[in-house]
This record gives structure tokens, sequence and C-alpha cells, in this order.
């Protein structure tokens, strides 16, 4: 299997999904070369045994028996419904991400990708992850669209203005794996470059702590990333959340202590099921509660009203994942939490953005 | 009587002409024109890219360079070459015709590709634009290069070729001579026809986005725009459902010049006229279906994917068809090697080759690693290149002395043909291998791992390039002092070659008897005069 | 000069060169549709991921200008099929009066849109979302996009119009002239044909922005 990936110049595979679409990209491949090597062959044979004897030589007429047309035909029906049947069930496999993976939110901008990734470690260049626990990434951009490459994943997901988007991986490698923007996105389009850091378990969890990742990772050295760590304080999300949903005036409408008000509560929103003004259901996931705040209206749930503006282009994406982090703390477990406060007394009493961070993520 | 080229004189008989023959003549002018210009833009795309960074220009150049490289041969050259070229030139003598149906609009037809030519040549002129020929927005809305009057240049030339499209439809239903039944015309015409439906069809819906896309970036309209309520992906889509069944425009015309090249030099007719007839409207149709599988890694459903998926796998199949016809044709023949059939035998590997890669890219979880790499590039290059390019270089050989009256050099024709193969399979098999490492596409930078594989693609344009700088030369040598060709020179049996080399001006001078265009078994094809020259 | 009945020099016949004339149109017709197809495609998508706004826009179009629109067109395709007819009979006056009916009202149509345009322009629906009509409804996310593509596909159906229009102009003065005669009638009935897809398109418009509310 190596070899032939070094044949094909495949980049050692590190992902959960590589060995499986590099098996399928050897049978493809390597049918595609047999293939055009025996047509060319035959046709070359034929140059030299039909080749012309005489000028004006005269030919038979020669039709082709109508069992050989369809049989031809049906054969390579066969061939591609069996490329295309076990292709298709690897896509589903990389679209539908499992459930309790680790979350990572990504901003795509020009030129460069920034992460945000549990308990709000932040790092413009570097996605640290840790080996074999499966990642889902939420990608946004905020102008034009990218694509997040990852080719020792073999996987890559569109990232799209406006919208967001998922992709999963499980690293199955500790390793430093490059990142490319595979849509072209302007002038520094082939620049916008950055690393997946696959760390084991405990250097992770060091990594968690506040260690840096060039040290844990012995990236240092690698000088052709614009490799920008932890350079916001890691605020936890939960607090960041609340901080914003009062700054953007979130609680004139939404409660955190289970009553309706304008707009549904939020205590027990997260993970329950919701009628949709327009007769579907949904599950208010991570998804769901990133685009009702970008597009409110297309998931508006039944019997309230069309009030709720946009949140497109106001909240980044950091922003957004931390509001939905605090969403999902409200998510019901028993009483409501004593730290719920009425929504007035949370404006008033709201903290900074700028709050101290209860980790200086700069210094181990 | 006096053939077409000398029945009058002056520009204005040119330029002003309603014979097919000199509008077709034009067309290949203009679109050799395109082909050189595109393809010096390539050369010095390979020439940068033969370093990591950036070298001779900066990334800003180099955007606008891959985008004008695009523009250039996809409208300029590889659309309107061999159907506005050579089908304007052969499809109404193939069906005994004296004209098309509507000789003025033809006419306008290569005024209005003149004046979108000129509008993009503008465009380029004032600094040209970055945005890739696919102009996806939202970047194309908000680039701050010349995206408008390149825009307004292909949104002319997509009217051209509507004109075109529209002009063989109607002539190949009610222009055919006498006795010519749907089934009884050389397959070329088949596949004009079907090259037509596609171009009819599809066309007005790239104008409308391209349109679009021009109001969002001229006034603000913001029709893709999120945060007003459009979607950038629609604009993909439809952009999309015309470029396509594009590849087809390019592609079945391409098709048909190899079943005439194979029929001729084989002296054989084809294996399956009705499977190559049929597969030609089933690209044509299918081809209309398929367009979502550039959108694999948008975010698509995977309903839509499996659907997307299954529909491109269809194509292929047809392509397959048809290159199992076109090698049993050769079986049981008496084939004799020109040029022509040197390059039909480079379609053939190549395209095979680029073919099956498309059944690997449409394989949809493959295609999420391929998709944007440069095994893309080389997939749609082999196409788009080794396909169609090599199809035109075939056609233009091949009917040369129907065009000009005069014969070229058979042993220099073949020695272009050896260049055109070596310099393209080494351009861009590497490009394959380019892919398969991750190397994005519309890089102008690369990484160094990336190096080696671009230093070998670079050179291999090299001798492309020379290659065709060589056909260029020997042809231009046989237009001024070729022998002279005579009424048939490679013994075909088709129609076209039924009437004097070159044609008198309304096609044949006595009303032709034309039947049996791939009738190799004995009466009625005169003694054949393949000679080298 | 009249005219006789001979047909071009590439053609066969006249009953062949007729035939081409006709199927090119259809050929050109069927074009033009997907010129619009791409247009239903847009307000197809955006009116299912923003149903609000799309509702919202209609619910305040000016249901009785686009309905009365609706009549004029469908009274001036009956003239021009009319005048087609009487062309034929080579009654050259009928035909001269109904092409000129159906004249004015193309340009009724046009003049009735203008004002619907004016309207729209006055209270801030413009295309592209950027006035203060847009401000107020910030909760309606698709609302520029619909007005945006209201503007684009009204605009592009009236650009339709003027260009049929002139055609019809351009024949009118030929038959009034006694340039334009029964053996050519074709040529007048082409001219309808493209008159009636530019109202068949209508008749899709006119649910799309007005009714479907």
């Amino acid at each position: 299997m190596e070899w032939l990936r070094e044949l094909l110049f495949l980049p050692p595979g590190a992902g959960s999904m590589a060995d499986d679409l590099d098996a399928l990209h050897l049978v493809v491949i390597g049918t595609t070369m047999v293939g055009a090597a025996a047509v060319f062959a035959v046709a070359l044979t034929s140059v030299v045994r039909w080749r012309r004897r005489r000028p004006g030589q005269r030919t038979a007429r020669v039709t082709s028996p109508k069992a050989f047309e369809v049989g031809v035909a049906l054969s390579l029906i066969v061939l591609f419904v069996g490329f295309w049947v076990v292709g298709y069930r690897q896509y589903v496999d990389i679209r539908r991400p499992p459930d309790d993976a680790l979350t990572v939110h990504v901003v795509a901008k020009q030129w460069m990708w920034k992460f945000v990734g549990p308990g709000g470690r932040r790092a413009q260049g570097v996605l640290v992850v840790p080996r074999g626990r499966d990642v889902v990434l939420r990608l946004t951009s905020r102008d034009v669209i990218h694509s997040f490459f990852v080719p020792a994943f073999r996987l890559k997901q569109d990232v799209l203005p406006g919208r967001t988007t998922t992709m999963w991986f499980r690293a199955e490698r500790a390793g430093t794996y490059p990142v490319f923007c595979a849509e072209y996105c302007g002038l520094d389009h082939s620049r916008m470059r950055a690393f997946v850091v696959a760390l084991d378990p405990p250097a992770y969890a060091r990594w968690l702590e506040g260690e840096r990742v060039t040290q844990v990772a012995g990236l240092g050295a690698r000088a052709d990333v614009d490799v920008e760590v932890d350079s916001e304080g890691g605020e936890d999300m939960i607090t960041r959340g609340r901080a914003l949903a009062s700054r953007y005036g979130c609680f004139a409408c939404h409660t955190m202590d289970g009553q309706a008000h304008v707009g549904p509560t939020w205590r027990g929103l997260y993970g329950s099921t919701v009628q949709l003004a327009s007769g579907e259901t949904r599950v208010a996931s991570d998804d769901y509660l990133t685009e009702s705040m970008m597009e409110p209206e297309a998931q508006r749930v039944a019997g309230y009203d069309t009030v709720m503006p946009s949140y497109r282009g106001v909240l980044d994406a950091t922003e957004t994942a931390a509001i939905v982090e605090l969403i999902r703390s409200l998510e019901d477990r028993g009483p409501a939490p004593a730290v719920d406060l009425p929504p007035t007394e949370v404006h008033e009493a709201a903290p900074d953005a700028g709050a101290p961070a209860t980790r200086d993520g700069g210094t181990p | 009587m006096t053939d077409y080229l000398r029945a009058d004189r002056g520009i204005a008989s040119w330029l002003l002409t309603r014979d097919h023959k000199r509008i077709g003549v034009l067309f290949l002018v203009a679109t050799g024109v395109a082909l050189l210009v595109g393809g010096l833009f390539a050369l010095f795309m390979r020439l940068e890219l033969a370093t990591p960074e950036a070298t001779m220009i900066d990334e800003g150049s180099y955007n606008r360079l891959f985008t004008l490289h695009g523009v250039t041969m996809v409208w300029l050259f590889m659309i309107p070459a061999i159907p506005a070229g050579f089908g304007n030139f052969l499809l109404p003598i193939m069906i005994g015709a004296e004209d098309v149906a509507f000789p003025k609009l033809n006419l306008a037809s290569f005024h209005v590709y003149v004046v979108g030519a000129l509008v993009t040549l503008f465009g380029m002129l004032i600094g040209g634009a970055d945005t890739g020929w696919t102009f996806y927005v939202p970047y194309a809305a908000g680039t701050p290069t010349a995206v408008i009057p390149i825009l307004v240049g292909v949104f002319v030339l997509g009217w051209s070729s509507v004109i075109t499209g529209l002009n063989f439809i109607v002539t190949v239903h009610t222009m055919r001579a006498e006795g010519i039944g749907w089934f009884d015309m050389p397959l070329f015409v088949w596949a004009i026809y079907a090259t037509s439906i596609i171009q009819v069809l599809a066309t007005p819906v790239l104008g409308m986005s391209l349109a679009l896309v021009g109001l969002d970036a001229g006034f603000d309209l913001g029709v893709f725009d999120p945060e007003r309520g459009g979607d950038p992906v629609l604009y993909q889509h439809l952009f999309w459902f015309y470029s396509h069944p594009a590849v087809y425009i390019m592609v079945l015309p391409a098709m048909g010049v190899v079943t005439e090249t194979i029929c001729t030099f084989a002296r054989k007719n084809p294996l399956s006229y009705r499977a190559i007839a049929y597969s030609t409207l089933g690209i044509a149709f299918v081809g209309f279906l398929a367009w979502g599988h550039h959108m694999f890694t948008a975010g698509m459903s995977t309903f839509d994917a499996a659907a997307f998926g299954i529909l491109s796998m269809l194509v292929s199949i047809f392509s397959a068809i048809k290159v199992f016809t076109w090698v049993g044709t050769l079986h049981r023949g008496a084939i004799h090697v020109s040029t022509p059939l040197a390059y039909v035998f480079a379609f053939l590997f190549l395209f095979v080759f680029g073919g099956m890669t498309g059944v690997a890219v449409a394989t949809t979880s493959l295609d999420v690693h391929w998709h944007d790499t440069y095994f893309v590039v080389a997939h749609f290059h082999f196409i788009m290149v080794g396909g169609t390019l090599t199809a035109y270089l075939a056609a233009l050989h091949y009917w040369f002395p129907k065009i000009t009256g005069r014969r070229y050099s058979e042993r220099a024709g073949l020695v272009g043909a050896v260049l055109v193969f070596v310099g393209f399979t080494t351009t861009f098999v590497p490009q394959f291998l380019l892919g398969n490492m991750g190397m994005p596409r519309r890089y102008a930078t690369y990484p160094e791992q990336f190096a080696a594989l671009n230093a070998m693609s670079t050179v291999g344009s090299w001798v492309l390039g020379l290659g065709l700088a060589w056909v260029l030369g020997v042809l231009a040598k046989a237009l001024v002092a070729g022998a002279r060709a005579g009424e048939d020179p490679w013994g075909s049996a088709s129609f076209e070659w039924r009437t004097a080399s070159p044609p008198p001006k309304h096609n044949f001078e006595a009303p032709p008897v034309l039947v049996g265009c791939y009738d190799y078994t004995g009466e009625a094809d005169g003694e054949p005069e393949v000679r080298h020259a | 000069m009249p005219e006789a009945a001979t047909h071009e020099a590439h053609f066969e016949s006249l009953e062949r060169q007729k035939m081409a004339a006709r199927l090119g149109t259809w050929v050109f017709l069927a074009s033009e549709l997907l010129l619009f197809a791409g247009l239903l495609a847009l307000y197809a998508s955006g009116r299912a991921s923003h149903p609000e706004a799309f509702r919202y826009g209609v619910a305040h179009a000016m249901v009785w200008a686009g309905t009365v629109n609706t009549f004029v067109l469908l009274t001036s395709s009956f003239c021009i099929a009319r005048a087609v007819h009487a062309l034929r009979a080579d009654r050259r006056r009928l035909a001269g009066a109904l092409t000129g009916l159906t004249l004015v009202l193309a340009v009724a149509f046009l003049a009735l849109k203008g004002y619907e345009y004016h309207h729209h322009l006055a209270h801030g629906q413009v295309p592209g979302g950027r006035s203060a009509y847009f401000v107020e409804h910030a909760e309606l996310t698709g609302l520029p996009a619909f007005f945006t593509l209201y503007w684009i596909t009204t605009g592009t159906h009236a650009v339709h119009v003027t260009v049929g229009a002139a055609v019809l102009a351009f024949f009118g003065l030929s038959i009034v002239r006694g340039r334009l005669r029964a053996p050519r009638a074709h040529r007048l009935e082409m001219a309808a044909l493209y008159w009636h897809l530019v109202d068949a398109i209508w008749i899709f418009l006119w649910p799309m922005y007005y009714l479907m509310k």
C-alpha cells in the first residue's frame, strides 16, 4: 500500500478516512491506466495488422453485432456504478459528523485561517487537535469563498460567507499536516496556508492548560507559515457569550430562565426539537443556532413573530461560537442554575468583553 | 469555374462575405490568433511556476495571467474553433447544400465574435481581471481589477455562439440535399448538430449569470451577496449549468473530427454509425444534468451529490461507447498513418486517460481530495488540450488541402504531432501527481515539496510550445509553397471531398450525387494519391 | 416595389425558406426562454430560503398595475395574431391597423410599468437593497434579494417588450407602405411569435411578483 501511495505521490495518510479513500483511489486510477493503455495498444496493433497495402485498397463493410455493443455498455455501467456506490458511501461518511465530537470553529478571511477550539483557545494558522478523537469543524468566511483542504486527511470543505459548513476528521497519527486554501480567493490565495497539529492526548492536555503549541509540537522551526498562537486570552466561552448576548441586546427578547418572551427562551433550547413556522421540525444543534443568528427568518420557530434582525456581519464566528456555548450551557439539566440573572440585571452587570482573562494564554 | 478563394477579391469581399466557407476561414484565422495569445499566456504561467516563489511576476500579475489564459482559450478559441471554423466550412458541403440557412446571420455571428473579442482584449489591455475564467462570486463582484469589460466581452461572445448554433440547427433540418436522410450524413454533421443544441440552450443561462455578476460588480446590486439574501453557491449552479455542457461544446465537434479522420485513413465504415450518432445526442442531453459535480465540496446535500455523481458517470459511458466504436473501426481497415491520424492516436490515448480520470473525479468521495487541485487541472487539460486541441490539429491537417487546395509536408507534419504529444504528456502528467500531493490550483507560489514536478511540467510546456510553433511553420510553408492537392488527396469517400479542393463558390458545380459517405467497399472512389510530399 | 414570391438562391423553394424561418424563430424562442430560466431559478431559490421576505414583497406589489398589464399584453397578443391572419388574406389596411393597435398596447404596457417603477423608487424599493426602506425592514433578510430580482426580471422583460415593439413597428411600416404583403406574411408571423413569447413570459412573472402572497 505504502509503495503504491508513493508511486502516485500521495502524501502519507493521517486521517481516519485516508486509507479507505486511497484504496478506492488506487482501484480507480489503476483501472484508468490499464484502460487507456489497452485502448491505445489495440489501436497500435490494428495499425500494424491492418496497415494499408496498396493505395485505394477496398475494405469490407463491418458492423458490430448488437450483443457486443450492449455487452460493452453494460459492463462499463457495472464498473462505473461500482465506483459510484463505493464512492457515495464514503462521501456519506465524510459528510456525516459523529455525535460526540470536539467542536472547533474556523473563520477564514483573506488570507488567513483562525481557529477557536474547546474552552475558547484561539489560534491563527494552527489548528491543534488531539490524536484519535473525532473533531468537527464549523467553518465560515468573513469575505469571499475559501476552501479548507488537508491533503493528509484527503478532505476539503468550501468555506462560504454567510453560511456555516461543517467537516469532520479524526487524526490517526500525531504530526503536523499542511492546510491549503483550495478555492481561489484573490491576491494571496497561494499563501493562505496553515497547519493541523495533531497531539498525543497528554500533550493536548498540556496545550489546553496553556502551554505553547510550538513547544508541545516542536513547531518552532517551521518558518513557512505565520504561526500566531493564543494571541487573545482564552477567556471562558460561556462568560464571553453572556457578555456578548447582553451587548447585542439578545436579552431584550430571549430569557435564560425558561420563560417565553418575544422570542423562545434559551433554557433547555439546546438539543431540543423545535417546531418551525414552516411546519418542519429541527433539532436545535450548533448548526441550527448559528443559522438562526445569521438567518432568523429562514428557521423561525412557530408562534413567534419575524422581528429578529440578522446578525450576519455583526457577530464574527468566535462571537457566534461563544453565544452558542452559552446556550449549550443552558441545556436543561434540572433547576435553573444560580448564576441565572433576570435579563435587565444581566444587561447592567454584563462584564465587558475585554474583562480580565481567566487564564493568560500567552505564557505557559 | 473559379474556387471560393479567387471568386472575389479585396478585403471587403472577405469581411462582408456571406459565403459560409469564407466565414469559416475567418473564424479559423481569428481563433488561431486566440490560440496563439492564450498559448503565450500559458507559457508565461508555466515559466513563473518553474520555481516555488514569485520570481518573474508578482502574485497579482499571475492571478490575471491564469484568468486571461482561461478566458482566451475557452471563449475565444475552443468554443468557436471547431464548430464555427470547420463547422461553417464543412457542414453545408457535407449535406450537399449551397450555404447555411441564414448567410447574413452567419456573417453577423462573426462580426459579433470580433466585437466580443475586442471588448475582451480591451479588458485585458486595461489590466485584465483576476477572477479566474469562472468569475466566482463574491470575489468577482468585489475585485479591484477590470472584470466588467471581460464579462461584457464574454457575454457578447455568447451571442455569437448562439447565432452560430441556431443557424446550424436550422441548416441541418432544412438544407439537406435530396436523398440525404438523417442517417446518411457524415457523422461530423451529427457532432456539430448536437453541439449547436447545447450552444443554443445553455449559453443564455451563462449570459444571464455573467450579466448578474456584472451588475453586482458594477452597481453593487448584491444579487449573490449573502448579506442581502443572495447565495454565492447558486451562482456556481447557474455558471456550471452552462459551463459543464460547454465542455461538450468543446469536445463533441472534436469527436466528430476523430470519426471522420479514422474512417478516411482506415478506409472503413464506422463500426456502428448509430452508436456514434446516438451517443453524440446522449452526451449533449445528459451533459445538461451533470453540472453539480463541480460543487461536491460546496456543502451539497448527499442526495444531490449521489444524483450528480451517477449522471456524470452516465456521460462517460456514452464517451466510452464512442471510443470502442473508433477502435473497432480500425479493425479490418486499410490503415495509412498520416499526420491527421497520428493526432487522432494522440487523441485516443489522451482522451481515454483524461476521460477515465473524469470517472475518477466523478467518484464523489475521491473528488473531495482532488477538487480544486492540480489533478482537476490536469484532467480537464487532458480533455480540452489532449482531446480538443489534438482533434483541432488533426482537422487542420486533414482539411488543409480542402480549404487551401495545397498539401503540407507529411514528414514535417508527423514531427509536429510527435512534439505536441510528447510536450503535452510531459506538461500534464506531472500535474496529476501534483494534485495527488495536494497542490491546489491557481497558486502563484507553492511550498518547496511541489517544486520538482512543477519544473518538469514547465519543461514540457516548452516542448508543447515548440511543437505548436513547428506546426504553424509547416502549415505556413505549405500555404505558400505546398503542392497542389487535387480534389481528393486522401481518397476519402466523405461528401466534402466530392467537389474541387478548394471548392467553387457555390460548393458543387453540378448537383452532386451524395450517397455512401463511408463506403469503401468498392465502386466509385477513385484512386487515392497518398504521397509524401 | 411589390415583391414577388421568390426565394433566396440557396434555398430549394420558398416553402423550404419559410420552414427555415419558422424553425429558426422557434429555436431562438427556446434560447430566449433559457435566458429567463436562470432568473426563475434565482427566484425559486430565494423564495425557498426567504419565504417571509418574498411573501412580504409580493404583498406590497401594485397588484392592479400588474393585472392591468397582463390584460394589456394578452389583448396585444390577440391583435397581432389577427394582424397575421389579415395579412395572409392580403387585407393590408386591417393588418396595418391591428399591428398599430398592438404597438399602442405595447407602449401602454411600458408606460404603466414605468409608473410602477417610479412608485417603487419613491418608496425606496430600489435594486441592491441600499435605502432607508431596507433598513426599516432589516428583519426581512431576503427583501433586498426580492426587489433586486424583481427589478432585474421585469427590467429584462421590459427590454424584450421594447425590442419586440421595435420589430413590430418596422413590419407595421412595411405593411402600410405596401412592401410586406401576403406572400411574405410569414415574416410578420415570426415577429408575432416573438411577441407571444414576451407575453408568455409575463404570464409567469405576473403570479411570481404580484399574486403569490
